[in-house]
């Protein structure tokens, strides 16, 4: 335990900011890139967890419960979000025969 | 120790790459999963082990093997989606990095964070969450079941199969109320 402890305290909360970022841009992205939907619903799980992971460092480096408690109520959000988005992939899949975003651009207008 | 985390962090840079940029989406989902075990590793290292068995469970466990389903179901992986033009993606690639670039110089820009020394060894253990989430947040405790319940009927909902000629006008006013 004291040694997963003084972990924390050699590597800066920088680093796990930068870490968060890039991971977060990695998602940003994905959702640009592809033309996949369910490709698109991952990235956005991992943008996701990458706010979870940067919000567990702040408060594990602030010795805060409530921080944690929080990403475990996103989590639970996170998992009736997927849910609910792969249901309505599945009806995308069902009406237009497709998976691809570019299927639905009249949602543009 | 500290090797680790830079370990962990460059699994969880390297496989979210390929699940950008590889091309079928069941490689996509593995590395999706790389991904999310790497990252229980950093929960553990942050010392918050309930958040890191959580993790695990929920998104490796149900939530990629969820996805996992849909593409099988659907047999996603055969059918090829062209990829977006070649402008669109060069833009796409610019706009990431450039948020990338804003998100770093905001960062910079931010105030100067003090960790509290010495760090409480207790703070991420299952005792010390089990009495914060049953004593303080109890009733978001609660009403998040309710959450869960909606979500599920909404799935079941949007799932359900359309009886034939749904979509049509004239049987929409023909039957008013019969969702």
């Amino acid at each position: 335990m004291n040694e997963i402890t003084s972990a924390i305290q050699i590597i800066p909360l920088e680093h796990y900011i930068l870490l968060s970022i890039i991971m977060f841009s990695i998602g940003v992205l994905g959702v640009l890139f592809r033309r996949n939907t369910i490709v698109i619903l991952m990235c956005i799980e991992l943008m996701f967890n990458s706010v979870n992971l940067l919000l567990t460092a702040f408060a594990a480096y602030h010795s805060d419960l409530t921080g944690q408690v929080f990403v475990f109520f996103i989590m639970i959000v996170a998992a009736a979000e997927v849910a609910v988005g792969l249901s309505i992939l599945v009806m995308m899949k069902r009406n237009v025969d497709s998976v691809d975003i570019n299927q639905l651009n009249r949602l543009k207008w | 120790m500290s090797f680790l985390f830079y370990l962990l962090s460059a699994i969880m840079i390297i496989s979210g790459l390929l699940l950008v940029f590889s091309k079928s989406p069941i490689n996509s989902v593995i590395a999706l999963i790389v991904c999310f075990i790497a990252m229980g590793g950093q929960y553990i290292l942050l010392n918050a082990q309930f958040l890191a068995v959580v993790h695990i469970i929920v998104y490796t466990g149900a939530i990629m093997v969820l996805f996992l389903f849909v593409i099988m179901l659907l047999n996603l992986n055969k059918t090829t989606i062209p990829q977006k033009t070649s402008l669109t993606r060069v833009s796409a690639v610019i706009a990431g990095g450039l948020f990338f670039l804003v998100m770093i110089a905001a960062s910079r820009q931010a105030l100067e964070i003090t960790p509290r020394y010495p760090f409480d060894g207790h703070t991420g253990l299952v005792s010390a969450i089990g009495k914060s989430l049953f004593h303080e947040f109890l009733l978001p405790f609660e009403i998040s079941s309710v959450l869960f319940i909606s979500a599920m009927i909404g799935a079941v909902m949007f799932g359900k199969k359309d009886p034939p000629g749904y979509s049509d006008p004239v049987y929409r006013n023909n039957n008013t109320g019969t969702a």
